[in-house]
């Protein structure tokens, strides 16, 4: 009996922590030779994606995770993803996660620029660099950025620790095309 | 991990917290610890639905920090058995605790008007309930939601109006679908004139070893959804049963007049799955995903207008109030199950107290001047529905005797002999041989989940059993899940927690035990809820089994009084109370 929908928790035994990756041609070579070796097979980036809130049971499996993961603590306010309910625990849940937009405002909205927008379109946060302002925040409209204990925000980093963690399928990583170069 | 108790006292308005590590320490936590505080806190003879009569919740070293440890244990005295109170309810209930940071609440005293507490962190508010005293418990629970902090990570525990009316069987409602439903918490909230708790915290848990505990999460994470150790739990759900104890002569059909039901295929777990199922729920922290819901979908008028309700359902409500009952439809058994959800009674004990009546009624005991004219026959789903808002209303004395219990009612009325209660506690829905009977006369609550007797006879069904290795498994089990309640795990998990798994999940937050001090611990906690059920009057030699257990073929054939007297003379010499 296996009812875990895609998912080996094997693969999770590292920490996922790794940036945005951006996953290349293999193998790797110089930029001018990879442009000829490669010219049809477009760089892409890791996007997290709530391919299917309908399918969530309100577990918080993925939130766990997530702070598990990235902080090693114990805390749902550690956590980037956000299983909320409407209406209680007989209304649906909303899964909200990072969009990593091609064009993010949050990182529009930094003024600091704490949240950095790197040449693939995924945005890195540099916690030195925040005064905990807020404006990041206001500006995600779909509320993916919350601040924690420290007052800075929690960010996102497409690792798919959560993805690894959801029973359900709910979450996936696809692979989008990079806004730059 | 610092670990306290959160005292609050509903009579003088107020609430402190105090360290209690050496507590812990001793007894773990859970029910461990629960009973512990319960010896502290109720002195001898207490009256259970007075202000000296206590509430604790209590969580384990385990809660919201590993997969699938999702109770908080309730211990209280129950206004039911006059002894010990013991509830498990799931939800997020023992989440929001974790993050509150209280691993135990003490409830003393009695409020002066309706109240409910609100406890968000470390601030702890009894605010004004008289405008919600009354109002059922499903929407109670909607109209706290809007009024209390912490969406999606809080928990609210609300009773309705059978506990407001003391009915010594109502229980507490968990975050709308789980409960604390078995011996009376309800009336104790009721007599207490608690409505509801509310409770959410912020707290974050620091691990001493981070990449020991990622490693031992995976590994038990795994174990929950890859291996098929909580299979039954994640398909059909515990109403898989029905079918299976229907066709091993097990399932208790009309009052245990029979052991299998002639329409038990359209109450099936399967039927249900096919035909109602549209939703699956978790508690926070498990993702099995247990929870089934099912879609009850009514006309209320020929214009294709619809009402839809949200029931949940698992085997015990579909024995009690469907095959004890002689309903046989899934529709009837799911608007049994919401009037129990709103009135807030434990749909077991209301399911036995009916079938009892039901019988009693057909024998000339009662007649319609007591029922006042609700016509209770098997499958009367509408007369049952009456009934039941009868029982809390108490219009009479007959339903104000349903609303004590079925021993009560049956001593008033006579009919003893088919009162299914053992210790007290109307019994669950096994007939499937002595260890069954057994075990629940001998559980420290009377409950089926002390020992798993239904287990132990299923076992013995298929290759059989000395009676004494039966005794020896119920011993066994009420030990060892005294541990297990102490962490405070699911018991549909228990596959999970194996004892090695129990030592390095306990390691990781910085407790270290080995298996002697495991078992040990599990004797401990047993003794000292024997010594509180002693002191409040239980007394094993002398317990009634209802004669309809010797009379109705179960699972393992006809039990005899011989063989359940000679299983209680057994435990008694091995538990060395001669």
């Amino acid at each position: 009996m296996r009812f875990l929908q895609g998912v080996d928790p094997e693969m999770i035994e590292s920490p996922a922590v790794e940036e945005n990756k951006e996953t290349e041609a293999k193998p790797v070579l110089r930029p001018a030779e990879k442009e000829a070796a490669t010219p049809a097979k477009p760089r892409t980036r890791r996007r997290l994606k709530v391919a299917h809130p309908e399918r969530c049971i309100g577990c918080l499996s993925c939130m766990f995770a997530c702070s598990r993961m990235r902080t090693g603590t114990v805390s749902l306010q550690n956590s980037a993803i956000k299983v909320q309910t409407q209406g209680g625990i007989e209304g649906d849940f909303r899964v909200v996660v990072c969009r990593g937009c091609q064009d993010p405002p949050c990182a529009r909205a930094c003024p600091t620029g704490a949240m950095e927008k790197r040449p693939n379109g995924s945005v890195v946060f540099h916690k030195d660099r925040c005064i905990g302002c807020g404006s990041c925040e206001k500006a995600c409209l779909v509320g993916a950025v919350t601040f924690g204990k420290e007052k800075k925000p929690i960010k996102c980093i497409h690792c798919g620790a959560c993805v690894d963690f959801c029973p359900h399928g709910v979450l996936m990583l696809e692979e989008i095309p990079t806004s730059g170069g | 991990m610092l670990r306290k108790v959160l005292y609050i006292d509903l009579s003088k308005e107020e609430s402190w917290v105090e360290e209690r590590q050496e507590l812990f320490e001793r007894w773990m936590g859970g029910t461990g610890v629960g009973i512990r505080l319960l010896q502290e806190e109720c002195p001898a003879n207490t009256d259970p639905l007075s202000a000296a009569a206590p509430i604790i919740f209590s969580i384990g070293p385990l809660n919201g920090i590993f997969p699938v440890a999702t109770k908080t244990v309730a211990t209280f005295k129950s206004p039911l058995t006059g002894e010990l109170g013991e509830s498990y309810a799931g939800g997020r209930l023992s989440l929001a605790l974790r993050f509150a940071g209280h691993e135990a609440v003490v409830i003393r005293g009695q409020a002066e008007q309706p109240s409910y507490i609100s406890i968000n962190d470390g601030e702890v508010k009894i605010k004004d309930a008289t405008s919600i005293w009354g109002i059922d418990a499903q929407t109670t629970g909607v109209i706290l939601r809007d009024r209390e902090p912490g969406v999606g990570r809080r928990s609210i525990i609300r009773i309705g109006p059978a506990g407001e009316a003391k009915v010594r069987y109502a229980g507490v409602v968990v975050d709308t679908y789980r409960h604390f439903g078995r011996l009376g918490l309800g009336a104790v909230f009721g007599s207490k004139r608690l409505k509801a708790l509310v409770i959410s915290g912020t707290e974050t848990i620091d691990v001493p070893d981070a990449k020991r505990y990622k490693e031992v999460y995976n590994r038990l994470y795994k174990t929950a959804v890859q291996t098929d150790v909580m299979e039954k739990y994640h398909d059909i759900g515990t109403s898989v049963n029905i079918s299976a104890l229907n066709w091993l002569k097990g399932l208790p059909t009309n009052n245990f007049l029979l052991s299998s039901f002639p329409q038990g295929e359209n109450i099936s777990g399967e039927m249900f799955a096919e035909n109602h199922l549209f939703r699956r729920l978790s508690c926070a922290g498990c993702p099995i995903g247990c929870v089934h819901i099912a879609a009850l979908k009514t006309a209320f008028s020929t214009h294709h207008e619809f009402e839809v309700k949200k029931v949940s359902y698992d085997y015990e409500p579909i024995y009690s109030l469907g095959s004890n009952l002689g309903v046989g439809q899934a529709e009837g058994v799911l608007q049994l199950i919401d009037v129990c959800e709103r009135l807030g009674l434990d749909v077991m004990s209301a399911g036995v107290v009916l079938s009892w009546a039901t019988e009693a009624l057909e024998k000339g005991l009662i007649t319609s001047k007591e029922t006042l004219d609700v016509p209770l026959q098997w499958n009367g789903v509408d007369g049952y529905t009456r009934a039941l808002e009868n029982l809390v209303k108490a219009p009479n004395e007959f339903y104000g005797a349903l609303a004590r219990g079925v021993d009560y009612a049956a001593k008033k009325y006579c009919g003893l002999d088919y009162a299914m209660a053992l210790g007290g506690n109307e019994v669950s829905g096994y007939h499937t041989g002595p260890a069954s009977i057994v075990g629940q006369l001998v559980g420290v609550r009377h409950s089926h989940l002390d020992n798993a007797g239904y287990a132990v006879d299923q076992k013995a069904v298929k290759k059989p059993m000395e009676i004494e290795m039966m005794v020896d498994e119920l011993i066994k089990e009420d030990n060892s899940r005294g541990v297990f309640n102490s962490l405070v795990g699911c018991l549909f998990a228990r596959g999970v927690y194996t004892e090695e798994n129990i030592i390095d999940s306990l390691e990781t937050v910085g407790i270290i035990k080995t298996k002697d001090d495991l078992m040990e611990l599990g004797k401990r906690i047993f003794e000292e809820k024997y010594k509180f059920k002693v002191q409040e009057g239980f007394d094993l030699s002398n317990v009634r089994v209802p004669r309809r257990f010797y009379e109705t073929v179960s699972a393992a054939g006809l039990v005899t009084p011989e063989t359940v007297e000679e299983m209680l003379g057994l435990y008694r010499k091995k538990r060395g109370w001669g």
